[in-house]
C-alpha cells in the first residue's frame, strides 16, 4: 500500500511577514489550492535568513526549502530582500558543491498581493521536487559506504 | 617504567598529518612536567604500544586521552571507541578529531573518486593492474584483513562521546599547554575541571578580536586569490578583497596568519553557539559584497553578483576548509565517481 | 521534558477550519504527543476569537498556570493582538503567545482531509516548539516631539498641516515649488461639484501660510533626514528666491518691471508666460516673488537689475547675493504629501502630442478654461483664436495600458466629464464633444449623476480605446481636421471621427524622485512607484518605519476629497501619537552580545535605518533598539553569533523548524537523522 502511494515531498518555506506571507494569506482567502507539502516559517524579513536556517531544514529532512521576499525595490525594511538575494546566490553555489539539485532550493519574489502567484510556485516546486524523489539528507549523511571496491567480478568477496 | 600512582596519559593519532604530536611536543621543556607528571599509557607516536596493552587496560584505567585525527575508517573507529571504554577523559584534539580538518573535504566526494585519485587517476601513480585497498585478500596463507575505508568522514564526537575539545590546526602549544595545567590541578589539587562538553584551550570571540589591522565597514567587490596581491599589512584583509575568515572563527590562536598578510582559514572552527561555521561565513561574505545595488536591473544584478562569485573559488571548501565533517551537511550527496 | 507548561488551542472558526481539518483529533493528539514539549492542555473550540473563547485561554492561564500558549486559527495578522490581549489580561505577557495560521495555510487551501490534519498538526508542533523559546518582553518607550514636519504643501499636506496646527502644535510645512497650493491650484473647476477650484483652495492656502503654529518654508527641500519616530532632525534646504522675505510686501512691481517673459513650463503647462521673477500665479502663498536665475538677464548677463531698481521697499528687497540656507528642525513625526507627476502625453506617439497642434493634455486644457489662465478662460484651438466646433477627450492615457502604467489613474474618468462639460459650457452646446473611454468609473457620491448630466447635455461616449489621432485626412470632410481612430467595441466597428481639438486626459505618475524621497525618509515605494503604506486597508496613512505617515497622491492617484482625507486621517494620527507624549514601539529588536561581539564590523552595512553603531574605542557593535525596526539582517550576517533579536532569535526559528519537520506529509515521522 505505502509503495503505491506517490512520494510526497517535505518543502520548508519562510516567508516575510509583510509579503509572502500575506501572500499566503491572500491565498487562503482567495480558497486557492495548493498542494499541503509546504510549511511556513514567518521571519520578520528575508533578509533575516540566515544559510544556516537552510542547511538545518536540508539536514532535518526537508525535501526543498523555498525562501520567499519582497520584489526588488519594494522590501518593507528598503533594501534587505537584496542581502537576501545575495546570500541565497552564494549558497545556492556552494549547494550545488554539496550535490544538491537547484530545484531544491529556490528563491521567489511574491508581494502581498500575489497570494495566486505564490500558491502556483508552491505547487510547481512540490511538483518539481517530487519528481526528484525524497532528499533524505540524514541518510546522507551518515552513508559510511563500507562497500568494497571491487578488482573484478571473480575476485568478488561477500561483504 | 610507570609509578603507580601516577596520572595516565594516552594521546592517539587517527586520520590526521602528525601534526597535533609535533604542537604537543612544541610546549617545549614543559613536555618534561608531563613526562614528570603522568605517566604514557598509550602514545605510538613517541613510545612504543600495542592496541593489545590498551586492551588489556582496565575500563576508564587511562585519566586523559588526547585523540587527533578524524573517523577515516573502520581501524579509526574502533580505536575511538577502544580508548573511550578506557579513558576517563576525552578530548577531541585539534581540528580533525574535532570537526574533520582536511581530509573532511573528502566528503565533498565518494569514496570512489578518493581511492581513484589516489591509486589510479594521479599522473604520477604507477598501477597498471589498477590495484585498489581492499578489506579482505584471500592469500594462499589464510585471509588478510585491512581496515574498510569509509565512504563519509566523521568527527571524534560522531562516533564517541567526547569531554573535551581543543580546537586548531594544530592547536597552539601555549593553548595546550594552559590546558594541561588545568588538567594537572584538576588531577593534582582537585581544581575543578571546566563544564563537560566545553571547548577549552580557545578564546571566546573570533579571531577579529586578536587581529590587529585596522579595521573599517565592508564593501567587497570581488576577492583575489593570496599569489594575486601583495597586501596592506595594515589594513583588515577582508577589506582588501583577500578571503578571511577570522570573523567565523574562534580566536585563541592569535591571529598568527592575518597579522602575517594571509586570510585565516578558520582552524579553530566556529564561535561557540553557532553550528555550522561555513553557513555564517558565507552569509557574512554575501552580506558585504559591494554589488547589486537596490534600484539597478535584475538581470543586471544578477551579472554583477555573478562576477565577483566567481571570483570566490570552491565556497564550500573555502567556508568549510576545517568543519565540513562537523557541519550540518557534513557531506556531499555523490555516488560513485 | 519542557519546563513550561503550555495550553494549545485549536479554532474550527464556525465550519472554516473543521470542514478541512479533523479539529478534535488535533487537539487529542497535541495533548498526547506534544506533552513532552510541554503542553499540558489542548483545546478545540468553535470560535476562539469570540469572548468565550478568549476566556478559556485566561481560565487556563489561571487555573492551569499555562506559561505559554499557542492559538492553531487565523492569520495572526488578523487575530494576534486579540489573543496577546487576551493573554495580557489574565497576567501572561503577550509575547508568550503564538498563533499558528491553520486556516489560511491549510483549511482553505487543501483539499484531502487527512493531509491537511497532518499538516496542521506539523505546524502546531512548530508552534509549541517556538513559543517555549519565547521571552516575555516589554514595549521600548520613546518621547514624542511636538512638532511635526509635513512634506509638500498641496492639498492633503495643506490640509494635514492646518488639522495638527489647529489642535496646537507646530508644524512645519515644506514644499519645493515658489508657492503652495499643488496641482489642486491649477485646475479651474472641480468633479462633480463644479467648484471653483481656487475660490476653495485659497482660503486654505491663506490659512496655511498664515497659522501661527505653520512654519511655512515654501521653495525649499528636505536635505536629510537623521533619528527616529518621536525624535527626527531634519535637514532644509531653503532655496534662495533672491527676495526678502522680511522686508518684501508682495507689491508685485519687480515682476511688472521684469523685461524678461519666459513660458511656464510649471504652472501654465505651457500655456502662457511668466516674467524671470515671477509668483506662480496672483493668489500663492506666500506672496513674494521668486528670481529665475536661469532666465534673468542680470545672473546670465550681468546687466538690467530693474528688479531692485524698482522696488519701493526700504531696505530693497532684492538681494542677488542670497544664497542657499540650510535649516534643521527637530520634529516628532513626518507626514509626507508629495503628489503625483502627470503622465507626459509624448510617450505615446500615436496620439500626437507635440507634433499636432490641436492636442492638449488635460493641464493645458485645464489651464486654458482657468479665468485667470492664459485665455481667460475660453476655450480655443493652439492659435489661440479659434474655437472649436469638435472637440474629442481621450480617457486613460498612460493608464490601464501595459505599455505604460498597468493601474488606473482613478481621476481620469471623472476629469474628462467635467472637461467634456467645459467645453460645452465655454465652446458652447453645440460644440460636439466626444469621450473615448475603456470602462466608465464614477464611483462616490454624486459622481455617477454628474456623469448622467453629461450624457443629458449630449456628449457622445464611444467605449473603445483610441489607436490613433491624425492630420492625415481620407475621407471627405476630414480635410483640416485631426482624426480619431478607434474602436467603437459596443457595436464593434472601427471608427473615424474628425475633431478639432482633443484633450488627453493623462494619467498620474509617482513623482520623478520618489525613491530617492523614500529613500531619504526610509520608506518604500511598491512596483508602480507611489509610497508603500502599512497596510493597503486597515493602515494606509501609515509607512513601514514608525513616524512616517503618507497622505495624497503620494500613496497612489486619488481625488480632492480623498486627498484632503488622507491628510486629515494622517494628521489624526500624528495627533494621536502627539497626545500620547510617547510612543510603545513593538520590542522586536535585534541586539548585540558585547562579550561575543569582536568588532569585526560586517554588519556595520547592514542596516538602512541607521540602528548600528560601532565604537572605535572598544571595538564593538551596539544597535539602537528606537532606530533598530527588527527586520533581522544584521542578524543573519553575524559571522559570530554575536547578534541576536527578540521574537525571532535563531534558537526560535530553529526550534519551529524543527517542530515541523517532525511529522511527514502524509503520515508518520520524518525520518531520524541516524547519529552512527
Amino acid at each position: 500500500m505505502a509503495e503505491q502511494k506517490q512520494f510526497e515531498p517535505l518543502i520548508i518555506g519562510f516567508t516575510c511577514n509583510w509579503c509572502s506571507y500575506r501572500a499566503a494569506d491572500l491565498a487562503g482567502m482567495s480558497r486557492k489550492k495548493y498542494p499541503p507539502n509546504v510549511r511556513l516559517i514567518r521571519l520578520m524579513c528575508s533578509g533575516r535568513l540566515d544559510p544556516a536556517f537552510v542547511l538545518k531544514a536540508l539536514q532535518g529532512g526537508a525535501d526543498g526549502v523555498l525562501i520567499t521576499g519582497c520584489h526588488p525595490g519594494e522590501c518593507h525594511y528598503l533594501e534587505q530582500n537584496y542581502k537576501a538575494y545575495r546570500r541565497y546566490v552564494l549558497l545556492k553555489r556552494m549547494l550545488k558543491q554539496f550535490g544538491v539539485e537547484p530545484e531544491r532550493v529556490k528563491l521567489i519574489w511574491a508581494s502581498a498581493a500575489e497570494g495566486v502567484r505564490l500558491a502556483e510556485e508552491i505547487t510547481k516546486m512540490v511538483e518539481e521536487v517530487r519528481a526528484l524523489g525524497p532528499l533524505n539528507w540524514p541518510g546522507v549523511a551518515a552513508a559510511n559506504g563500507d562497500r568494497l571496491i571491487h578488482l573484478t567480478e571473480k575476485e568478488e568477496v561477500a561483504a | 617504567m610507570s609509578d603507580k600512582g601516577k596520572p595516565k596519559l594516552a594521546m592517539y593519532w587517527a586520520s590526521g598529518c602528525g601534526g597535533c604530536e609535533i604542537a604537543v611536543l612544541n610546549i617545549q621543556e614543559n613536555i618534561l612536567v608531563v613526562d614528570e607528571v603522568f605517566d604514557i599509557a598509550f602514545f605510538p607516536c613517541i613510545a612504543d604500544f600495542k592496541v593489545k596493552d590498551v586492551k588489556g587496560y582496565p575500563d576508564g584505567y587511562i585519566d586523559l586521552c588526547l585523540f587527533n585525527g578524524a573517523i577515516r575508517n573502520s581501524e579509526n573507529e574502533e580505536m575511538a571507541q577502544l580508548l573511550r571504554q578506557k579513558s576517563k577523559v576525552m578530548v577531541a584534539f585539534g581540528s580533525c578529531a574535532y570537526e574533520g580538518c582536511i581530509p573532511g573535504l573528502s566528503n565533498l566526494t565518494s569514496k570512489e573518486a578518493t581511492l581513484h585519485t589516489v591509486y589510479l587517476d594521479n599522473p604520477t601513480i604507477d598501477n597498471p593492474e589498477g590495484i585498489l585497498p581492499q578489506p579482505f585478500y584471500d592469500a594462499p596463507e589464510g585471509t588478510l584483513e585491512i581496515p574498510v575505508f569509509y565512504h563519509t568522514i566523521k568527527s571524534l564526537d560522531q562516533v564517541v562521546d567526547v569531554d573535551y575539545t581543543i580546537p586548531g590546526c594544530p592547536p597552539e602549544p601555549h593553548q595546550i599547554w594552559t590546558v594541561l595545567q588545568a588538567v594537572v590541578a584538576a588531577l593534582l589539587e582537585g581544581a575543578d575541571l571546566p563544564p563537560a562538553g566545553s571547548i577549552i584551550g580557545a578564546g571566546n570571540v573570533a579571531v577579529c578580536q586578536e587581529c590587529t589591522l585596522k579595521k573599517d565597514v565592508k564593501k567587497i567587490e570581488r576577492f583575489y586569490r593570496p599569489y594575486e596581491v601583495i597586501p596592506d599589512r595594515e589594513v583588515c584583509l577582508l577589506e582588501q578583497g583577500l578571503m578571511c575568515m577570522g570573523p567565523a572563527t574562534l580566536s585563541g590562536c592569535g591571529a598568527l596568519c592575518p597579522i602575517v598578510g594571509m586570510g585565516c582559514r578558520g582552524c579553530y572552527g566556529p564561535l561557540d553557539g553557532v553550528e555550522d561555521q561555513g553557513a555564517k561565513m558565507l552569509t557574512a561574505i554575501a552580506s558585504i559584497l559591494g554589488v547589486g545595488k537596490p534600484g539597478e536591473d535584475e538581470a543586471e544584478i544578477e551579472r554583477q553578483l555573478d562576477a565577483v562569485m566567481d571570483t570566490i573559488v570552491d565556497p564550500a571548501g573555502t567556508f568549510y576548509r576545517f568543519s565540513m565533517a562537523h557541519s550540518l551537511l557534513r557531506r556531499a550527496k555523490v555516488n560513485g565517481r | 521534558m519542557s519546563k513550561e507548561r503550555i495550553g494549545v488551542y485549536i479554532c474550527h472558526c464556525g465550519t472554516n477550519i473543521a470542514s478541512m481539518v479533523d479539529v478534535e483529533n488535533v487537539a487529542v493528539w497535541a495533548k498526547e504527543n506534544l506533552a513532552d514539549d510541554g503542553v499540558v492542555v489542548a483545546r478545540d473550540y468553535k470560535f476562539m476569537c469570540s469572548s468565550l473563547g478568549q476566556e478559556l485561554i485566561q481560565d487556563d492561564i489561571k487555573e492551569k498556570g499555562l506559561t505559554r500558549v499557542v492559538v492553531a486559527a487565523c492569520s495572526p495578522h488578523l487575530h494576534e493582538q486579540t489573543f496577546r490581549a487576551a493573554c495580557a489580561k489574565a497576567g501572561l505577557n503577550p509575547f508568550l503567545c503564538e498563533m499558528v495560521s491553520v486556516r489560511e495555510q491549510v483549511s482553505w487551501v487543501h483539499t484531502d482531509k487527512a493531509m491537511a490534519t497532518q499538516k496542521a498538526k506539523a505546524m502546531i508542533t512548530g508552534g509549541v516548539e517556538r513559543v517555549a523559546l519565547h521571552e516575555p518582553l516589554e514595549p521600548l518607550h520613546v518621547p514624542i516631539n511636538e512638532a511635526t514636519l509635513v512634506v509638500g504643501a498641496g492639498i492633503a499636506g495643506i490640509q494635514a498641516a492646518i488639522e495638527i496646527a489647529d489642535s496646537g502644535f507646530p508644524v512645519y510645512l515644506v514644499e519645493r515649488e515658489p508657492s503652495i497650493g499643488g496641482h489642486m491650484a491649477q485646475f479651474d473647476k472641480t468633479f462633480p461639484t463644479l467648484d471653483c477650484s481656487a475660490c476653495i483652495l485659497t482660503p486654505k492656502m491663506v490659512t496655511a501660510g498664515s497659522h501661527p503654529n505653520i512654519h511655512l518654508l515654501s521653495y525649499s527641500e528636505v536635505e536629510r533626514v537623521d533619528g527616529y519616530v518621536g525624535n527626527f532632525t531634519v535637514t532644509i534646504r531653503k532655496k534662495a528666491r533672491y527676495v526678502n522675505e522680511d522686508v518684501c510686501t508682495g507689491c508685485g512691481i519687480c515682476i511688472e518691471k521684469c523685461p524678461m517673459k519666459v513660458i511656464d513650463d510649471v504652472f501654465e503647462a505651457g500655456l502662457g508666460y511668466r516674467k524671470a521673477v515671477y509668483r506662480p500665479f496672483p493668489q500663492a502663498v506666500p506672496k513674494y516673488p521668486v528670481i529665475d536665475t536661469e532666465n534673468c538677464i542680470y545672473f546670465q548677463r550681468g546687466k538690467c537689475q530693474a528688479c531692485q531698481i524698482f522696488c519701493p521697499t526700504q531696505p530693497n528687497s532684492i538681494d542677488f547675493e542670497q544664497e542657499d540656507e540650510l535649516l534643521q528642525v527637530d520634529v516628532g513625526n513626518i507626514i509626507l504629501a508629495t503628489g503625483y507627476d502627470l503622465f507626459d502625453a509624448r510617450r505615446i506617439p500615436q496620439y500626437g502630442y507635440g507634433r499636432l497642434a490641436n492636442v492638449f493634455t488635460s493641464l493645458e486644457f485645464e489651464r486654458m478654461c482657468n479665468a485667470s489662465g492664459p485665455t481667460n478662460g475660453a476655450v480655443r484651438l493652439r492659435d489661440g483664436v479659434t474655437e472649436p466646433e469638435a472637440v474629442a477627450v481621450i480617457h486613460c492615457v498612460g493608464s490601464r495600458d501595459k505599455n505604460y502604467n498597468n493601474y488606473c489613474s482613478v481621476i481620469c474618468c471623472m476629469q474628462s466629464l467635467k472637461f467634456a462639460h467645459l467645453v460645452k459650457e465655454r465652446a458652447g452646446p453645440n460644440t460636439e464633444v466626444y469621450n473615448f473611454y475603456i470602462d466608465m468609473r464614477t464611483a462616490f457620491k454624486d459622481y455617477d449623476e454628474f456623469y448622467q448630466k453629461v450624457l443629458a447635455e449630449g456628449v457622445h461616449f464611444v467605449r473603445g480605446r483610441v489607436a490613433e489621432v491624425t492630420d492625415a485626412a481620407r475621407l471627405p470632410g476630414e480635410e483640416g481636421k485631426l482624426i480619431i481612430q478607434a474602436e467603437d467595441t459596443l457595436i464593434g466597428k472601427q471608427r473615424r471621427v474628425p475633431v478639432d481639438m482633443v484633450i488627453l486626459s493623462a494619467g498620474l505618475e509617482p513623482r520623478h524622485d520618489s525613491v530617492e524621497v523614500g529613500h531619504q525618509f526610509g520608506i518604500s515605494c511598491s512596483v508602480n512607484g507611489f509610497f508603500t503604506e502599512k497596510h493597503p486597508k486597515l493602515d494606509p496613512v501609515a509607512t513601514m518605519t514608525e513616524g512616517i505617515f503618507i497622505a495624497g497622491c503620494a500613496q497612489g492617484p486619488k481625488d480632492i476629497p480623498a486627498s484632503v482625507v488622507q491628510g486629515a486621517a494622517a494628521s489624526a494620527r500624528v495627533l494621536g501619537r502627539i497626545q500620547q507624549k510617547e510612543l510603545a514601539l513593538e520590542p522586536v529588536r535585534a541586539s548585540v552580545i558585547e562579550e561575543k561581539c569582536s568588532g569585526c564590523r560586517i554588519c556595520n552595512t547592514m542596516c538602512p535605518f541607521n540602528a548600528i553603531l560601532f565604537h572605535e574605542d572598544q571595538m564593538v557593535t551596539e544597535i539602537n533598539p528606537a532606530l533598530c525596526q527588527g527586520c533581522g539582517s544584521c542578524v543573519a550576517a553575524c559571522p559570530s553569533g554575536a547578534i541576536t533579536g527578540t521574537q525571532f532569535s535563531d534558537q526560535q526559528v530553529l526550534a519551529q523548524l524543527e517542530g515541523l519537520l517532525m511529522l511527514s506529509v502524509n503520515g508518520g515521522r520524518v525520518l531520524e537523522p541516524e547519529m552512527a
